[in-house]
């Protein structure tokens, strides 16, 4: 097996898991080339099917770009798929930074969809190379009531042994691509020919690189205008892939108090 | 330009671990590692240097990876972190794992997945107690790929007679372990020295750097010459394809093989390799595949099956040795029941006895009555049913397992079965060379003779439930109507047949084989067997099941324990409660209540004679055979 082929069976193997053990459970889809190949995995995984609901939360801030490809890729995958709304921002905690405030939005958009429901599992598409503090993530991984991420107390993970039975109340994010790096992400869309919103290629000189809301992500320069000139660029470059989003640079704990509140 | 890039999804992914005690630079040396071999973005290290001079220091570089506030704060790594970063010749995955007592647990689960490490060693303060302890536990997580890093050497002066004597001592630790280090390398990670760059400080040593030393070490590969082992997930019935979904843990599987799978001891032809989006449908599947089978027989497979080939499969057994460490906050307990996860399998496990508790420091053996947080010790594990494994030295992913308590992981050990027998002999099939004789008489012949067809009825429930006393009545009442009836009850099988067995799990186990296999017996000489026997474990009804075919009949006599207890009739609740008897069905070992019986009668509610009532109903029902057929079966006999 090269190493494609090795990060696919690991993340198939952990989305079998889940369904084994988690019921019921949701997928998070936000049209971003990582929940891309997400949803591409599960079907491997079942072999066709996509046999839990995939969840939208709309900040109602997409680009219109990717609400086309929700409509048009909906259908042609043959996804169960929910959309479900956020609060908005006059809501959340106005001692957060603006950007990390509007981000939080989709954390309480989140949560209601949960309650509503009812998900004891939430498969979300975070990578370990995205941020530090996503590095510390397990693959499954509990949340309290709250949606509170206790990283000072997380569980073990031995081998591969996830952690599948949990108290009542408590609900798990299960994390099957959290081994993977944004170039592998790039080289497993190229293989497997997997869709793609258009954001992601150069137009005047400029692409987007993580895709966010419209209000809070911003495009990077760059010319690669196709699959292969992005690897390329991405094999060379020292930007991270994050830069564009604004909540994660504003205050040197503004992601990690986003993340302990429920953000991905 | 596609060529290159083509190129790197060829290249090896290594997993490498750094561990070693708290304070001796580990996460220093992997923010050096990144820095020096251009892993870190720019604005990463502008940050690092802004985070850094906020809190009046140099450039810290294990804030790159102590990502939280509370690690920053405290100095301390909470958790094993992962990065990435590119040598000329291969990736890497660093985990980096806390070196803190208090986060064992967190630099185990780092450590699991590694496939080669670094030992980090402070060259002032030398060999400490985590030192020992994780390079202990890098020997028993199966690692032998280690490099020792002696860090810190600016502190000591760059001094070669220190770095030989820290080296001395550590070599000498691991190699008590079995470990040889690949290499010793003496280096500061805080100014660089023998990270990427030899150093100009120590023209004494000559050996590698750390980035030429890794690059030197073996990644582990999965074999694909050891014998095949599939881990079944789950059986998906999403159209009309029954698909074994699971993992090739060793060895190879094609299409075509007969697999067998424990350990319910089924076989079948693998029919085809199902995937999805993959071109061609495959012909076999590799080690780490995670694939999906059809069979060409429908045979009964789920969840924690163990598919191997015939020859070569893996051990049965309800108990096995165990060199485990343990994580929980409280102790072990040997009355406590655990939740054993060894690959897809669980079942519930008993920690027999505690052989000994190891001194990670000297590496003596220490008897003792108890296990704490953070022990590493080696017992003896008695589980409630069979399971499926392989000697951790022989096949490591079907040797290694987790122990489940409530909701918590609280150890992790690997598998050893020194002195205990494989007891798939009691299972399998020992005799060779035989070739069964047909009868000249066929069953639909007997049955005509008889008037009823042969049949195993097995009764399963709980002491007290009332199976004897149904058997005997039923046997009674069908001898009446004029069947050919026989009970085989527990207490006088074991007066003779089984006057070896004891109440051992696998002596219950072999008494409920033997009885299945001579219920089975008089069933094909056309006679209605009854067999009244507790028969806890549904394992063991269902291979009965499996040797008497159709004819076999499961009744499952319901009546719940503290029914059972106050009728009493032999008095052995009563010695239950009282610890007389060890392993007592309902009060201290399970009870595996039929999932799918062909008929419940319920004794708790019903009385005696209704109970009789249903059960020869439904025996004349099904094993009486009329006029007609049996005029038709007695003309082919002539």
């Amino acid at each position: 097996m090269n190493r494609l082929d090795e990060l696919e069976a690991q993340s198939v193997y952990i989305l079998r898991e889940a369904y084994t053990a988690i019921e019921p459970m949701a997928m998070l889809w936000s049209f971003g080339k990582d929940s891309n190949v997400m949803i591409w995995l599960a079907r491997k995984a079942f072999f066709g099917h996509v046999p839990f609901p995939v969840l939208h939360v709309d900040t109602g801030r997409k680009f219109k770009e990717m609400y086309e490809f929700r409509d048009r890729y909906e259908s042609e995958w043959g996804l169960n798929l929910i959309r479900s709304g956020c609060p908005p921002i006059e809501e959340m905690d106005p001692g957060l930074p603006p950007a990390a405030r509007s981000a939080a939005r989709k954390t309480a958009g989140l949560a209601d969809a949960i309650k509503e429901h009812g998900f004891n599992g939430i498969v979300a598409g975070i990578r370990r190379d995205e941020q530090a503090m996503r590095a510390k993530e397990r693959v499954f991984s509990p949340r309290d009531e709250t949606g509170t991420w206790d990283f000072r107390e997380q569980p073990a993970e031995l081998w591969d042994q996830y952690k599948t039975d949990f108290p009542p109340g408590t609900h798990v994010r299960i994390h099957p691509l959290l081994q993977w790096t944004e170039l592998d992400i790039w080289l497993y869309t190229r293989r497997e020919n997997i869709p793609l919103v258009p954001l992601y290629f150069s137009r005047d000189g400029k692409r987007y690189r993580s895709l966010g809301d419209e209000d809070i992500t911003s495009p990077v320069e760059s010319d690669a205008s196709t699959i292969d000139e992005i690897i390329s660029e991405l094999m060379i470059t020292k930007t991270s892939e994050r830069a564009g989003r604004a909540m994660d640079h504003e205050r040197e704990d503004s992601f990690e108090l986003l993340r302990t509140q429920g953000y991905m | 330009m596609t060529e290159n890039t083509q190129g790197r999804t060829e290249t090896p992914l290594v997993k490498l671990v750094v561990v070693g005690h708290v304070d001796h630079g580990k996460s220093t040396l992997i923010g050096r590692l990144l820095y020096d071999t251009g892993a870190l973005p720019p604005e990463k290290v502008a940050e690092l240097e802004a985070v850094s001079s906020r809190r009046g220091m140099e450039t810290e570089w294990s804030f790159a990876l102590d990502a939280f506030q509370a690690e920053r704060d405290q100095a301390v790594t909470i958790d094993s972190t992962q990065v990435w970063f590119s040598s000329d010749k291969r990736d890497y995955v660093i985990i980096d794992a806390p070196g803190h007592r208090e986060f064992l647990k967190n630099m185990i689960s780092g450590a699991a997945n590694a496939d080669v490490a670094v030992l980090v060693v402070d060259a002032a303060e030398g060999v400490k107690e985590q030192t020992r302890r994780h390079g202990y536990l890098l020997h028993l997580l199966g690692i032998r790929q280690v490099a020792v890093a002696v860090n810190k050497m600016d502190l000591v002066g760059y001094d070669a007679q220190r770095f030989a004597e820290v080296s001395r001592e550590i070599v000498q630790y691991l190699e008590d372990l079995g470990i040889a280090p690949n290499v010793v390398i003496p280096l500061s990670g805080r100014s660089g020295d023998n990270i990427a760059t030899r150093s100009q400080n120590m023209p004494w040593y000559d050996g590698p750097t750390v980035v030429e030393a890794l690059d030197g070490l073996e990644s582990s590969l999965r074999s694909e010459s050891q014998p095949l082992r599939f881990s079944v997930q789950d059986v998906y019935k999403f159209d009309e394809r029954r698909i074994i979904a699971g993992r090739i843990e060793a060895g190879i599987l094609r299409v075509g093989d007969e697999v067998l799978f424990s350990p319910a001891n089924r076989k079948a032809r693998v029919r085809t390799i199902e995937s999805w989006n993959s071109g061609i449908a495959p012909l076999e599947a590799h080690p780490g595949e995670a694939v999906g089978i059809t069979l060409d027989d429908q045979i009964f497979v789920e969840r924690g099956s163990i598919g191997s080939h015939v020859e070569d499969a893996p051990m049965l057994t309800t108990v096995f040795r165990a060199t485990l460490f343990w994580l929980a906050h409280e102790s072990m307990s040997l009355d406590k029941t655990y939740m054993l996860k060894l690959g897809t399998q669980q079942a519930r496990v008993q920690i027999q006895s505690i052989t000994r508790v190891i001194d990670t420091d000297s590496l003596a053996g220490e008897e003792s009555e108890s296990v704490a947080r953070n022990a590493v010790a080696e017992v003896v594990v008695r589980c409630r049913r069979i399971v499926a494994l392989d000697e951790y030295q022989h096949i490591a992913s079907c040797g290694r397992f987790v122990l489940v308590d409530g909701y918590e992981t609280v150890a992790g050990g690997v598998i050893s079965m020194e002195g205990y027998p494989d007891q798939r002999s009691s299972f399998a099939v020992h005799s060779t060379n035989i070739t069964s004789v047909d009868h000249r008489i066929t069953p639909a012949s007997r049955a005509a003779r008889n008037h009823h067809k042969g049949g195993v009825i097995w009764f399963t429930g709980l002491s007290g439930a009332g199976k004897s006393t149904l058997a005997m009545l039923v046997e009674q009442q069908l001898f009446n109507k004029g069947y050919h009836v026989y009970v085989l009850d527990g207490d006088n099988v074991r007066g003779g047949l089984n006057a070896n067995l004891g109440f051992s799990p696998e002596d219950r186990t072999e008494n409920i084989r033997r009885v299945g296999e001579v219920a089975s017996l008089f069933a094909d000489a056309g006679m209605i067997c009854i067999t009244a026997f507790i028969s806890p474990y549904q394992a063991d009804r269902d291979r009965a099941r499996a040797s008497a075919g159709d004819a076999f009949k499961e009744i499952y006599i319901k009546a719940d324990v503290e029914t059972c207890e106050q009728r009493d009739p032999k008095g052995l609740y009563k010695k239950a409660r009282a610890g007389d008897i060890a392993e007592f069905t309902g009060i201290s070992a399970p009870y595996e209540a039929p999932l799918s019986p062909e008929l419940t009668v319920d004794t708790a509610v019903n009385p005696i004679d209704d109970c009789v009532g249903q059960i020869v109903g439904y025996l004349e029902n099904e094993f009486g055979v009329s006029a007609t057929a049996r005029k038709a079966a007695i003309k082919m006999v002539e």
